[in-house]
C-alpha cells in the first residue's frame, strides 16, 4: 500500500513547519507558479525565524496592484507578519517600484538579512542540492560584489567562482496536476523554480489545480518525478 | 529643449538589431517592449528566463494569462513550436551560450563596456534577477537607456559608481539621444536623434564618443 500524500487543507501539508525552519517557495515570485495558498497557510501558522529561498522577496499586495489589476498574494505577507529572518534570493525586492515592499522595509529596519544571488547561480545552487553535488564554478559574478569571500580559480582562459549548494527543511511549490503517487506536470510559465526546488528539500509539499488518479498522467509529459513530493494538497484555482 | 527619442523609438531601434532567426531575449522594463517590434519578414525566438521559448507580441487585455508571463511579468501570446522549461535549463541556456542577444536596461555603462543595471545607492535590497547571468552568458548585449538620469547626469561613463553587473560585456548601446558602439578603442558613435549634433551629446556623456566617419540620423 503506498503512502498517503494527499493532504485535506494546505494548513494540514504545512502544520510541522517549526520556528526557524528553511524553507523554499517556488514559482518566479510574481504570479504563476507561486504555491499563494500554502504562502498563507505559512502565514496563519505564525512561525517565526525562518529562511526563505525564493527567486524574489515579493512586493507585498499594495504595490502588486501597479503589476496586475486588483493585485495578487505573494510572499510579502510573510514578511509583513514578522515571519522571516533571513531571505535568500536574486529579487529581494524590485528597484522599478517604490522601497515599500515588506521585504524591503523589514530590510531597513535590521530585521531581515538578505543574500543576493544571480537567479541562474540560484537555480545551479538548488539543483546541486537536489542532486547531491558539492557545488560548481560559474563565471557569473566575476569582477562584481558576488565573488566577494568566494574561491577563485582559472579553468582554460577563463575565471569562475566557487558556489555552493542549497538546500531547505521544506520546499513549498505549486503545479498545475499531480496523481496520487505524487508526480507532476506543470502549465505554461508557472513551472520555473518549482521542479528545481522538488528535489532539494526534506519534505516537499506541492499545491496543485488538480489531483487525478496514477495512470491518468502521460508518464512522457511528467516533468517531476513522484519520489520528490512528499505532500499533495489540492485547491480550487 | 530638443527633442529625444521616446521608450518605443528606442525599443524599435533596437530590435532592428535581430537578425532572422535570432534567439533573443528581453531583460526588465523597456527591452520589453522589443517583443512587438521585430522587423517584418524575420522569424526571432524570444527566451524568457521564467522557463519559455518561442512567445509572441505581449498579450492584449482579452486575452491575458497569468502563467504566460515574460520576465517582467507581462503576459505574452503564445505561439505555434513555443516551449517550456524550468529555471535550471533556462541559465544553462542563458550561461552556455545558446542566447544570441540580450537586450538590457541600465543605470550606468562605463567606455569599457562594463554595465551597472542592478542596485543604486538607497536602495540595498533590489537584487539582478537573471541580469548577471545574461551579460555574461549572452553572444551580444545591448542595452537600452536613457542617456542622461532625471537630474541630467550622464550614465555613459568613464567608469561605473553603481554596482557592476559583469565587466566587458556590452556591445552596443541605443539611448534617447544616440547609438553607441562599444569597440576595443573605445565609444564609436554611430547614430544621433534627429536634430542633435555629436558635440550637444557628448556634452551629455562622460566617456569620450569617437563620431563615426558614416556617423547618420538614428535609422529606423
Amino acid at each position: 500500500m503506498a503512502v498517503n500524500k494527499v493532504m485535506a487543507s494546505c494548513d494540514e501539508a504545512v502544520a510541522d513547519i517549526f520556528d526557524g525552519a528553511t524553507v523554499m517557495v517556488g514559482g518566479f515570485g510574481s504570479f504563476g507558479g507561486l504555491p499563494v495558498n500554502l504562502i498563507a497557510a505559512l502565514s496563519r501558522l505564525g512561525v517565526k525565524n525562518l529562511t526563505l529561498i525564493a527567486n524574489m522577496g515579493g512586493v507585498g499586495l499594495e504595490l502588486s496592484k501597479r503589476i496586475k489589476p486588483g493585485g495578487y498574494q505573494d510572499l510579502g505577507i510573510l514578511f509583513e507578519k514578522g515571519q522571516v529572518r533571513k531571505f535568500i534570493g536574486s529579487v529581494p525586492a524590485l528597484g522599478g517600484m517604490p522601497p515599500t515592499s515588506p521585504l524591503e522595509r523589514q530590510h531597513k529596519e535590521g530585521k531581515v538579512e538578505i543574500e543576493i544571488v544571480p537567479q541562474g547561480t540560484l537555480a545551479e545552487r538548488i539543483r546541486c542540492g537536489g542532486g547531491g553535488l558539492g557545488g560548481f564554478y560559474t563565471p557569473v559574478g566575476v569582477g562584481t560584489v558576488v565573488e566577494e569571500g568566494k574561491e577563485k580559480k582559472v579553468i582554460g582562459d577563463r575565471e569562475y567562482i566557487l558556489e555552493l549548494p542549497l538546500t531547505a527543511d521544506f520546499a513549498l511549490i505549486k503545479a498545475h496536476r499531480a496523481d496520487h503517487l505524487g508526480n507532476l506536470v506543470y502549465h505554461g510559465t508557472a513551472r520555473c523554480f518549482n521542479p528545481v526546488m522538488a528535489a532539494a528539500a526534506g519534505v516537499t509539499i506541492v499545491e496543485v489545480d488538480e489531483l487525478v488518479p496514477a495512470g491518468l498522467l502521460d508518464p512522457e509529459t511528467v516533468v517531476t518525478p513522484h519520489i520528490f513530493v512528499n505532500r499533495i494538497v489540492e485547491v480550487s484555482r | 529643449m530638443k527633442a529625444r527619442l521616446d521608450e518605443s523609438t528606442i525599443a524599435l531601434r533596437a530590435a532592428r538589431e535581430f537578425p532572422d532567426g535570432a534567439v533573443v531575449n528581453l531583460g526588465y522594463g523597456m527591452p520589453g517592449l522589443c517583443a512587438n517590434l521585430v522587423p517584418g519578414g524575420r522569424a526571432v525566438y524570444f527566451q524568457s528566463e521564467n522557463g519559455m521559448l518561442g512567445y509572441g507580441n505581449l498579450a492584449a487585455d482579452e486575452a491575458k494569462d497569468y502563467e504566460m508571463i515574460n520576465a517582467s511579468d507581462q503576459p505574452v501570446v503564445a505561439l505555434p513550436g513555443m516551449c517550456f522549461f524550468d529555471s535550471a535549463a533556462s541559465f544553462d541556456m542563458i550561461r552556455g551560450g545558446h542566447i544570441d542577444i540580450v537586450v538590457l536596461g541600465a543605470y550606468q555603462v562605463s567606455e569599457k563596456g562594463d554595465l551597472a543595471n542592478w542596485g543604486r545607492p538607497g536602495r540595498p535590497a533590489t537584487g539582478m534577477g537573471g541580469g548577471m547571468d545574461l551579460a555574461v552568458g549572452a553572444k551580444r548585449v545591448i542595452v537600452t537607456m536613457l542617456h542622461t538620469t532625471k537630474k541630467g547626469e550622464p550614465r555613459v561613463v568613464k567608469r561605473c559608481t553603481y554596482p557592476i553587473t559583469a565587466r566587458h560585456c556590452v556591445s552596443l548601446i541605443v539611448t534617447d539621444l544616440a547609438v553607441i558602439e562599444v569597440t576595443g578603442e573605445g565609444l564609436v558613435l554611430r547614430e544621433i536623434a534627429p536634430g542633435w549634433t555629436p558635440a550637444e551629446v557628448q556634452d551629455l556623456t562622460e566617456a569620450r564618443l569617437m563620431p563615426a566617419d558614416d556617423l547618420t540620423e538614428v535609422t529606423l
